[in-house]
């Protein structure tokens, strides 16, 4: 395959290379070693300690196991509604499509009397103490994950492929999986590894809705660290869950590898269709009830809860949160605007970085792409106590930052890259050969044709990107919460306090809703931002 | 659909872009020349809170600056002061506890300082020269008044109590291991009942579990997830502390005459915190100025309302809400801090062994 020539590789494996390696590699590095050397060499004790307990033992069992089968069901349930929005055309679709992030960027704490409300002893249905309420909630947290990928993917397939099998026969399933289904496993492999990493290391989830029965490695390394200050044992952990992780990625970008086909993509805007025929509609509203119903109830418990007030209902909370700053030490609103402020810094930051390593991912083969893919990966399965502590460790010198602003953003960003680079990728991949080589025969330049043809199609697929960095920065807990930090809180560390003491319940899911209308309207606004010359894809 | 020309979407991005970078950069750059004032770091806990224009006062008492580092929690802000002892990210950290102090006094984090107000401070709550004792706090069982007013039992007097079967699946506590009043109450029975004799604390939690408590990952899950008094949740008694009744009331939208909850007296573990000058400061002077602020009757009169903790000064006034609701337990169960550094780990190891069964 061949990429533009005029932007030079080593510009672009430097950048991305330079950034992981003195914020992710370096920092890891130092604080593994200092973790595990005892007088000046390494000490592997530490491992025997964590395979002889059986607690340890059955955390790296069920943090496995666990992933899986939160990233099969994730996908399962999610690819239905991926479809509906990628083929057709309904009213309040880009609200809808906004609004389905809002999961993925609340705080587990939120969310999780939420979970404890409906599924608890008093809810509907009774799942506490049972693994059912940690997939559930995890199914519920990356819901978004799949649908955008794999929507974002399927939206700018060509239908005609599988309308033509239909014509020849084939029942709607039968072309969905012989045709489609085929054609989508890149971005299927996509989601599905995110999704992996990310319940991999599940931390909050299993905390708050595993009760004593469940632990991963995450919450045995947080343990570890913050309860008994035994550095070591949770340093051997980590590298354990590194191992883990390194090798799952190695086996997935192994199956990528070989599953790439040139697709003729089409603009989305043009596939998608108004659902036409009663199973048409059959399906959208069907899709969009149970999938609003599953995401929306326990949102609308939230938002009904803050406004609660003691005699009925009321925007009393929200009147509090204006005015008793005292609980959260600054007024909400500061805390509003510092999250959208890192939240803009981190999405810049990942996507400008993501969008350099995606095109060397993409375009170049070998050994180097493939292992420059699996370290831009990591970060998403490294547990966030040790990056959080490798930043202190490492970063003092030459400039100190420590404690600096520009860690929250830099360790936001670090997490948003690989969503960045997992939704341009299969793009990049797909575009077909032959339309450049048509251009560049009627005349074009290199930097023409991939202006004309490469650009459009993948600053769709980086927007998306771009909605997920902004996403997963107004959101991140993991790692900004072991960063000592200055004083003015993101919105979620702002809702975190006030649910740490009595009488603050409603104002703290005040500020959650307005953490979800934030998400909301930023990814409408996100989805609606065009590049000046670059048309509708 | 209408569109807004490129060149203005972008004008507004760097706008954007250019905000992010000012608010990242203005705080980091080191005061280079001597007519800014002296400028100190206090690396503290999540909790952490004080009124408007408090520290403004303290710099224009004595010309110091100061700037708040904020932690999750004292676990995690300890981790960070060891792991940075060789060069620390602030000069003075408050809000160590005594469930933590003795690993932070064997790490030699702090710097020996005597502050000239301690005599203010009841002897007590004292721990050595090198940490001074700020606030302190009562990790209580609390009780929801609704819930014991009608035909159920009477309200629980003991801790002894709550193995009564009166009291089955009433009671909720936190995971010691991920929670720290969690681990003040497990302290607490372990001091009320031993680690020997004919009822040892194990025997007790065993008891405990028989009679349905219930384990919560944190004091959020329990306390409004799982306590009737708070949530929808059907438990009457949680894990709380005993400054929880008067910050229901003084957050409570609508006025009340008295809290809905109550604490019991019995069983209750004092958690003290302290602050500490980080060794290795290069403004030790400065940070003494700022410990023996934290201990001035200003400050202190200040902290309830915000942290809703007890002043470690016993000449302060409480506030209101404070003197009127506030229950102080005579008698709290306390624990030598170098003990539980030993024991932690396989202390809430056999908890874990006994609630999980």
């Amino acid at each position: 395959m061949k990429r533009p020539r005029r932007i030079s590789d080593v510009f672009l494996v430097g950048i991305p290379l330079l950034f992981l390696a003195y914020f992710f590699a370096y920092p890891l590095g130092a604080i593994l070693l200092k973790s595990l050397v005892t007088n000046g060499r390494v000490d592997l004790t530490p491992f025997g300690d964590v395979f002889n307990r059986g607690t340890l033992r059955g955390a790296i069992w069920f943090t496995a196991w666990q992933a899986t089968a939160s990233m099969l069901l994730t996908l399962a349930m999610a690819l239905p509604a991926a479809y509906v929005f990628a083929r057709y055309r309904f009213r309040g679709k880009s609200l809808m499509k906004a609004a389905i992030t809002v999961p993925f960027v609340l705080p587990t704490v939120v969310v999780g009397t939420a979970f404890l409300a409906l599924l608890g002893p008093t809810g509907v249905v009774d799942l506490s103490g049972t693994v059912w309420l940690i997939l559930i909630a995890h199914v519920f947290f990356n819901f978004a994950v799949v649908v955008r990928t794999v929507g974002g993917f399927w939206g700018n397939l060509d239908p005609r492929l599988e309308e033509a099998a239909r014509m020849l026969g084939a029942s709607r399933w039968k072309a969905f999986r012989t045709i489609t289904l085929p054609l989508l496993r890149p971005a299927l492999a996509a989601a599905g590894s995110i999704v992996f990493l990310f319940t991999f290391t599940s931390f909050g989830v299993i905390l708050i809705l595993g009760g004593l029965r469940f632990s991963t490695i995450e919450v045995e390394i947080y343990r570890q660290t913050i309860t008994y200050l035994q550095l070591p044992i949770a340093a051997a952990l980590a590298v354990i869950q590194l191992v883990g992780v390194t090798s799952i990625l190695v086996a997935y970008s192994t199956f990528q590898r070989r599953r790439t086909i040139e697709l003729p993509l089409r603009p989305s805007e043009e596939v998608a269709r108004s659902p036409r025929s009663t199973s048409d509609r059959l399906l959208v509203s069907g899709t969009l009830i149970i999938s609003g119903i599953f995401l929306g109830t326990p949102l609308a418990l939230l938002i009904v809860r803050s406004l609660r007030t003691g005699t009925g209902f009321g925007l009393a909370a929200y009147r509090s949160l204006a005015t008793q700053t005292s609980a959260l030490f600054v007024p909400p609103i500061d805390a509003i605007r510092n999250s959208l402020l890192i939240a803009t810094a981190a999405t810049v930051l990942a996507v400008t970085i993501g969008m350099m390593a995606a095109v060397i991912v993409a375009y170049r083969t070998g050994l180097f792409s493939r292992a420059f893919d699996v370290l831009l990966m990591l970060p998403l399965g490294t547990s966030a106590v040790t990056i959080g502590f490798g930043f202190l460790v490492a970063l003092g010198k030459p400039v100190d930052l420590r404690t600096s602003p520009i860690l929250l953003p830099i360790a936001h960003a670090l997490v948003a890259i690989p969503f960045v680079v997992r939704t341009a990728v299969p793009v990049m991949r797909s575009v077909r050969q032959d339309l450049r080589d048509a251009a560049a025969m009627l005349g074009a330049t290199p930097a023409r044709v991939w202006r004309r043809i490469d650009l459009p199609m993948i600053s769709r697929a980086g927007l998306i990107g771009a909605g997920f960095a902004f996403a997963v920065s107004l959101g991140e807990f993991g790692a900004t919460s072991f960063l000592a930090r200055p004083a003015t809180p993101t919105l979620p560390i702002a809702i975190f306090r006030l649910l740490g003491r009595p009488g603050t319940f409603p104002q703290a899911l005040a500020l959650a809703t307005i953490l979800m209308v934030l998400t909301a309207a930023s990814m409408f606004a996100i989805e609606r931002f065009r590049f000046g010359e670059v048309g509708e894809f | 659909m209408q569109h807004m020309s490129g060149a203005r979407r972008s004008s507004g991005l760097i706008l954007i872009l250019a905000l992010a970078l000012a608010a990242c950069s203005q705080d980091t750059t080191e005061p280079a020349n001597t007519q800014r004032p002296e400028q100190i770091t206090l690396l503290t806990h999540d909790a952490f809170a004080v009124s408007d224009g408090i520290l403004q006062d303290f710099t224009n008492e004595t010309g110091v600056e100061v700037q708040i580092l904020t932690s999750d929690d004292a676990g995690t802000m300890l981790n960070q002061a060891i792991l940075t002892k060789d060069n620390p990210i602030a000069d003075v950290m408050y809000g160590i506890d005594n469930t933590f102090l003795s690993r932070a006094l064997s790490e030699g984090i702090f710097e020996p300082y005597t502050s000239s107000s301690l005599s203010a401070v009841p002897e007590s709550l004292r721990a050595g020269d090198q940490v001074t004792p700020i606030d302190y706090g009562d990790v209580c069982i609390n009780y929801d008044k609704a819930a014991f007013e009608n035909n159920g039992p009477s309200v629980p007097l003991t801790l002894q109590d709550l193995t009564d079967p009166a009291y089955g699946d009433m009671l909720v506590v936190e995971d010691p291991a991920t929670s720290s009043p969690g681990l003040a109450f497990m302290l607490a029975t372990i001091a009320k009942f031993g680690e020997t004799g004919d009822y040892t604390w194990q025997d007790y939690w065993r008891d405990l579990t028989t009679n349905g408590v219930k384990v919560d990952a944190g004091w959020t899950e329990a306390y409004y997830s799982d306590f009737s008094a708070a949530s929808d949740g059907t438990r009457p008694l949680v894990v709380s502390y005993a400054s929880s009744p008067p910050a229901e009331v003084y957050y409570s939208e609508v006025p009340l005459d008295e809290p809905p909850t109550g604490v019991l007296t019995d069983g209750c573990f004092r958690q003290v915190e302290y602050a500490g000058i980080l060794a290795g400061t290069g403004h030790a002077e400065a940070a003494g100025k700022l410990i023996d602020f934290m201990l001035s009757p200003e400050f202190q009169e200040d902290m309830p309302l915000n942290m809703f903790v007890f002043p470690a000064r016993s000449d302060a006034t409480l506030p209101s809400v404070f003197a009127e609701f506030a229950t102080v337990p005579d008698h709290p169960e306390t624990m030598d801090p170098g003990l539980i550094e030993q024991h932690r780990e396989e202390w809430i190891q056999q908890w874990t062994e006994i609630v999980r069964s």
